[in-house]
């Protein structure tokens, strides 16, 4: 039994991915749901390779590859576009960042 | 030995992943997740991609998240306050979240019963050439359009986050 | 694979141990290095010709008093300088010292470990040490620590661009990201160096300046320096934290000049094969040194150096003798160069901190951006048309 089933990689994908919507969903700051956003891809990163193993295939981790491209590029515009907000709305709260009428 | 070594970093990436949840100060949540993608590329070493764990470790682990730390830094943003939560959440958040959980393992565990088992040595296709040769001739097209995009996303970067000329 | 367990714990303790050594003597011979480009002694009181004093100062750090402030993070506090240590020490967990070595039948290494992405380990490992740095400045709750350490990390993540594209210019050349397999292929002499066969001139000069900012390095110290910002990012540490930090540059140090010697001067290659000689090269450094210090010895410049000169003299006469023994070439032979050129490396880093004065830091992230980056792309647009050209 030295060998770990498979399909303990993809429950721990799904464990990673629902706490990344668990944060996404319940934390207030900004800053916060943008790492439990990392925390998904992570997790949907950690499942494409467990199927490329599976069909003994590289193209899995090709998808990974361009994932996390994607993912820092977001990061970095993101990143950007929080620095903004806050120094024109001077909070990180994302309940506060509202200028709509109720 | 592949299910203790599984097994360790599994429980210390899902437990730094609620550290990541849990946690108020924005800084503690990020030392967590980079907890989770340290783990989380020991576990693709495990599977056979080794250049995706060393590119988990020096894009993700190494870049990406020292820029949410310096924002976070520069933004000295302090620790989250505990504002008026809706009852409605607090009553139905962890058990819905565990609902959705117990259905993806049990469709998991019915499509894999009795899957395959990954060990370490087991594919070995992960190699910087097999990627290489895969990025270059099938993928090429992603490839080019993705370093265009973060061609987009730096100018993109700059723009936003410079001082504006007064 | 019960011996395998015994041999791998064994090169470890043997590499870490000659690793914290090296560290420590390091240091000494920065300070001789530094005081005799100055035009005076350096250290020389305590031990012969100053010996021992890493000793000393390892005693002073140990004894120290350990402060914990109480206005710290303490969790981040504790764990920068363990983090900081810990990358620099596995780094050089993957760098080959020689060829195979074989001892009381079992034939291993000399390396702990050969990873198939042995350079991409490396580049993952320096980019986690940046952790260590930003999260001490952070914890440290002190403007002046904290301004020193986001200055230090974004010097660091800055260059680590221009080093990636240096190493990959060689590696274009070499075909292999296994550091083994990267010495395999500059086998045979000088000419056969990636440095020399591989043109890689321009790479080994951006990957140096590139090495002297990861590091921390004169003329990039500004975020450490003593005179500027009061200590930089290590301003509130004392005793073994400081220690650590101060350790792990010089292993940063140590590694980063190894992985020049892999990538571009050929590891443990001799430069002229064993059959034509290139063995007695070190016997005759070391008689060489011992005769020296033999002669100067019978009437030295200073009272004290009475005894101690004719007792080194001998030592290296010894050693040169040792190199003369068939049953310990292959490994030694091979072991002599790598450090001959890692030494040189270092060398050069020492002679530049007492040259150079230091950039200020619009300059330093200026020079990377603007000039430094772009030079290390087109060299690797360069070096990779010519790669195609020709194969």
């Amino acid at each position: 039994m030295s060998q770990v089933p498979i399909s303990w990689f993809l429950t721990l994908s799904a464990i990673l991915f629902v706490l990344g919507v668990a944060g996404f969903i319940f934390r207030r700051s900004i800053i916060t749901m943008f790492m439990s956003i990392e925390l998904m891809l992570n997790a949907v990163n950690l499942s494409f390779i467990t199927f490329s193993y599976q069909l003994k295939q590289v193209d899995g981790h090709l998808f990974v590859f361009f994932v996390m491209v994607v993912a820092a590029a977001e990061a970095a515009v993101g990143l950007a576009i929080i620095l903004t907000v806050f120094k024109n709305r001077q909070t990180l709260n994302i309940d506060e960042v509202n200028s709509m009428k109720n | 030995m592949d299910v203790i070594l599984f097994l360790v970093f599994a429980i210390i990436a899902v437990l730094a992943a609620i550290n990541v949840v849990v946690q108020t100060h924005p800084i503690a949540s990020a030392v967590s997740l980079i907890g989770v993608m340290g783990s989380l590329a020991v576990l693709y070493l495990l599977l056979g991609a080794e250049f995706i764990a060393a590119a988990q470790v020096i894009v993700y682990a190494g870049a990406v998240m020292v820029l949410f730390i310096f924002v976070i830094m520069l933004l000295n943003a302090g620790a989250e306050a505990r504002k008026g939560r809706s009852f409605m959440a607090s009553l139905l958040g962890a058990p819905v979240l565990i609902a959705l959980l117990a259905l993806l393992a049990w469709f998991v565990e019915r499509i894999y019963p009795e899957g395959m088992g990954v060990h370490f040595g087991g594919f070995t296709g992960g190699s910087p050439e097999s990627i290489g040769h895969a990025l270059f001739t099938t993928y090429m097209l992603p490839f080019e359009i993705t370093s265009i995009l973060v061609l987009i996303a730096i100018v993109g970067a700059v723009v936003l986050a410079r001082k504006e000329l007064d | 694979m019960d011996s395998f367990i015994v041999i791998s714990l064994i090169k470890t303790f043997i590499i870490f141990a000659v690793l914290m050594t090296t560290l420590a003597y390091l240091q000494w011979v920065e300070r001789k290095v530094i005081a005799h480009i100055q035009v005076r002694p350096g250290p020389y009181r305590v031990g012969p010709h100053g010996l021992l004093q890493p000793l000393a100062d390892v005693i002073k750090l140990i004894t120290k008093e350990d402060l914990l402030p109480p206005y710290v993070n303490k969790p981040l506090y504790l764990a920068a300088p363990f983090l900081a240590i810990t990358m620099a020490l596995l780094s050089i967990s993957v760098i080959p010292f020689g060829p195979t070595i074989e001892v009381a039948g079992y034939r291993t290494w000399m390396q702990l470990t050969d990873l198939n992405i042995g350079v991409l380990f490396i580049l993952a490992v320096s980019s986690m040490g940046v952790y260590g740095v930003a999260l001490a400045g952070w914890a440290s709750n002190n403007k002046y620590a904290l301004l020193g350490g986001l200055r230090s990390s974004a010097q660091m993540i800055s260059y680590e661009l221009p080093l990636s594209m240096a190493i990959a210019a060689p590696l274009l050349i070499s075909n292999t990201l296994s550091l083994r397999k990267l010495v395999g292929t500059q086998a045979g002499n000088l000419w056969n160096w990636n440095l020399f066969h591989g043109w890689q001139y321009v790479s080994f000069i951006i990957f140096l300046i590139a090495a002297f900012a990861e590091t921390n390095r004169v003329p990039f110290d500004l975020p450490e320096a003593e005179n500027e910002l009061v200590a930089g990012f290590h301003t509130e540490y004392s005793s073994m934290k400081f220690a650590s930090f101060f350790m792990a540059e010089y292993a940063n140090m140590i590694t980063v000049s190894c992985l020049a010697t892999l990538l571009f001067l050929g590891g443990w290659v001799a430069p002229w094969p064993v059959e034509y000689g290139s063995g007695y090269v070190p016997v005759a450094i070391f008689a060489l040194a011992g005769i020296i210090a033999l002669t100067h010895g019978l009437n030295p410049a200073r009272q004290r150096d009475r005894y101690t000169l004719p007792a080194f003299g001998v030592i290296f006469l010894i050693i040169a003798g040792i190199f003369l023994l068939p049953v310990m070439q292959p490994w030694l032979l091979p072991l002599f160069w790598f450090c001959a050129k890692t030494g040189a490396i270092l060398f050069a880093f020492i002679w530049v901190r007492g040259t150079l004065p230091r950039f200020r830091y619009d300059q330093l992230m200026g020079f990377t951006w603007k000039f430094l980056f772009p030079a290390a792309v087109l060299n690797l647009l360069a070096t990779g048309l010519v790669v195609a050209l020709v194969s």
